[in-house]
């Protein structure tokens, strides 16, 4: 007994320790404000996969009790995980991320479904692990694929899915909430008309698929009140670990699988299972959606803090995307005659992290895609910043921002033929 | 290409001492910018004006240049850019080398190669070269109005 106690204590010591070496390098002010391409894991979702990585490493197949150790975990881990969803264990698949379960849902269904039809539809907003599957699917596998196209506020109505649907329409997906705008579509009310459609038509498709990933911690995940079929979860979104997601996949939808191999996890996903990262993603799912409406109603305060003092107090600046159908971390703003890139390292040399819809941070070399189909012209798109909060983010942090920014902004001005 | 800008990956610098995608020199250029217009009269003078990339592209560069009529060397050259850091780095250390010595003549000014301008501020990620060294043809821009004036 007293040993567990030594133990536990060696362990605490430990974690302070680190905390103090972290601080001690960087004592700059460091802000991050960029959420909605990750998260830090959570201490207590740290503290949970631990013990999976050194004591319970057993391999959830094996019959001894290391391995019945690790399956139980596991079979946890997926209860949890069911029971936020609205849904049941076997309906939760376990992926690599939010890349993969996007990929499975949509290779995954229309490869499987092919011979009831080959028409799928999605939105010009949707994250490239979307829209390249499904450019993929048009490409090469013979489907034909409707893009939707939002409003200059970059909203997609439930009418306009409606309307795109087709008698060989075999898949909808659209996103839950959009990554660099923030936009919340209407899951619910599409959803319910597509199961409205296959009840009046007598048939069991189109089905319905969202990538929920920068919803996780802000809306409502109950699989049921959404009437969708496939679900995209990542836990790097929520303060959980990289690496690992969940596809909710409705009994009784078909999928062919994108891998072959051992037989985990109905041989929709083979391979040995990440336990640690399921046990982290679990526990972060708990914590995301048991703090969602707290930290919806604070981090909404202080969203509309920034937008509004970006947007008074320095000139020629707009705010992209919805003013209130949006998540209440989300703040994406166009200064004008500045180069997103260029202000973005301004920024972090100043010690705040934040990311842009400009050309030159992306491979490609072509604005974004998400700002670019909500009809900006290209020099805005270029010019945009996208800031995302979370759960470390205090008033603190933004007034800090808002020290910083106008000089910035002005400095880089007074190199731009532009402004 | 030259080996100094293949040495540089796109996430480490060359000596992997920073994270930066940019050298020290694009750094130093980018965050200290010498030679650029703060005063819009200055620059009415100047004998050459020259405009080169489009804010659509992301990147858009104009150049000024005054000349000295009788050795025909460029005595001063001012700048702006709406661009991404080595935009703004290049047309920076594009003005120091065309000012350096006492100023380039015209005609060694129409010879400023990019790779020149890139060796200078020891390499660019590969997929920032073309997009970003504009200020070669923006100064070409710029003699090709001081010739015609």
């Amino acid at each position: 007994m007293p040993c567990s106690i030594c133990d536990a204590l060696m362990k605490i010591q430990e974690k302070v320790k680190k905390l103090y070496f972290r601080t001690q390098k960087t004592n700059k002010l460091f802000v991050y404000l960029d959420h909605a391409a990750t998260t830090s894991v959570d201490l207590r979702v740290q503290e949970v996969m631990l013990s999976f990585l050194d004591q319970t490493y057993g391999n959830p197949s094996s019959l001894y009790q290391k391995g019945m150790e690790a399956k139980h975990a596991l079979d946890q881990a997926r209860e949890q995980i069911a029971k936020i969803l609205h849904a049941k264990e076997q309906e939760i698949i376990f992926t690599s991320g939010g890349t993969e379960s996007d990929n499975l849902a949509i290779l995954g269904f229309a490869r499987a479904n092919k011979e009831k039809g080959k028409h799928l539809i999605t939105t010009k907003l949707e994250h490239h692990a979307v829209l390249e599957a499904m450019m993929q699917l048009e490409k090469n596998e013979g489907f034909e694929v409707t893009f939707l196209e939002p409003n200059k506020q970059g909203l997609i109505t439930a009418k306009q899915v409606k309307e795109a649907v087709r008698s060989d329409t075999i898949l909808v997906s659209v996103m839950y909430a959009n990554n660099e705008v923030g936009t919340i579509f209407p899951i619910a009310e599409i959803g319910n008309l597509l199961q409205k459609y296959r009840q009046e038509h007598q048939q069991s498709f189109p089905v319905f698929h969202t990538d929920a990933c920068q919803a996780t911690g802000y809306l409502d995940l109950d699989c049921e009140k959404l009437h969708v079929d496939l679900l995209t979860i990542n836990g790097s979104k929520m303060y959980g670990p990289k690496g690992v997601g969940v596809l909710f996949v409705k009994q009784g939808i078909k999928l062919q699988p994108l891998m072959f191999g051992g037989g985990q996890e109905r041989s929709l996903r083979p391979g040995t299972e990440n336990v640690s990262g399921i046990v982290g993603l679990a526990k972060a799912l708990e914590i995301a959606q048991k703090e969602r409406q707290t930290e919806s109603t604070r981090q909404l305060v202080l969203r509309d803090f920034l937008i509004e003092r970006i947007l008074s107090t320095i000139p020629k600046t707009r705010l992209n995307g919805h003013t209130t159908e949006r998540l209440p971390n989300n703040v994406n703003i166009s200064f004008e005659g500045i180069e997103g890139e260029a202000l973005l390292l301004y920024l972090d040399h100043e010690g705040i992290a934040v990311s842009t819809g400009s050309a030159c941070t992306s491979q490609s070399l072509e604005p974004s895609h998400v700002l670019t189909a909500l009809g900006l012209p290209h020099e805005q798109a270029h010019s945009s910043i996208r800031f995302t909060l979370g759960r470390s983010t205090t008033q603190k942090d933004l007034e800090f921002v808002l020290s910083v920014l106008p000089q910035v902004v002005k400095k880089l001005r007074s190199l731009s033929p532009l402004a | 290409m030259n080996t100094s800008t293949h040495s540089i990956g796109d996430v480490t610098s060359c000596d992997h001492s920073q994270s930066w995608v940019y050298t020290d020199v694009v750094k130093d250029h980018f965050f200290h910018p010498r030679n650029f217009v703060q005063d819009e009269e200055e620059v009415n003078i100047f004998e050459g004006h020259g405009q080169y990339g489009s804010p659509a592209c992301g990147d858009e560069m104009h150049v000024w240049i005054k000349v000295d009529p009788d050795s025909k060397r460029i005595t001063d050259f001012k700048w702006r850019t709406f661009g991404c850091a080595s935009a703004i780095a290049a047309t920076s250390i594009a003005s120091e080398i065309v000012l350096e010595n006492g100023g380039m003549t015209i005609e060694e000014a129409k010879h400023l190669k990019p790779q020149t301008i890139i060796e200078r501020l020891g390499g660019l990620p590969n997929r920032k070269i073309h997009c970003s060294v504009l200020c070669d043809k923006a100064l070409l821009k710029a003699i090709e109005d001081y010739e015609n004036r």
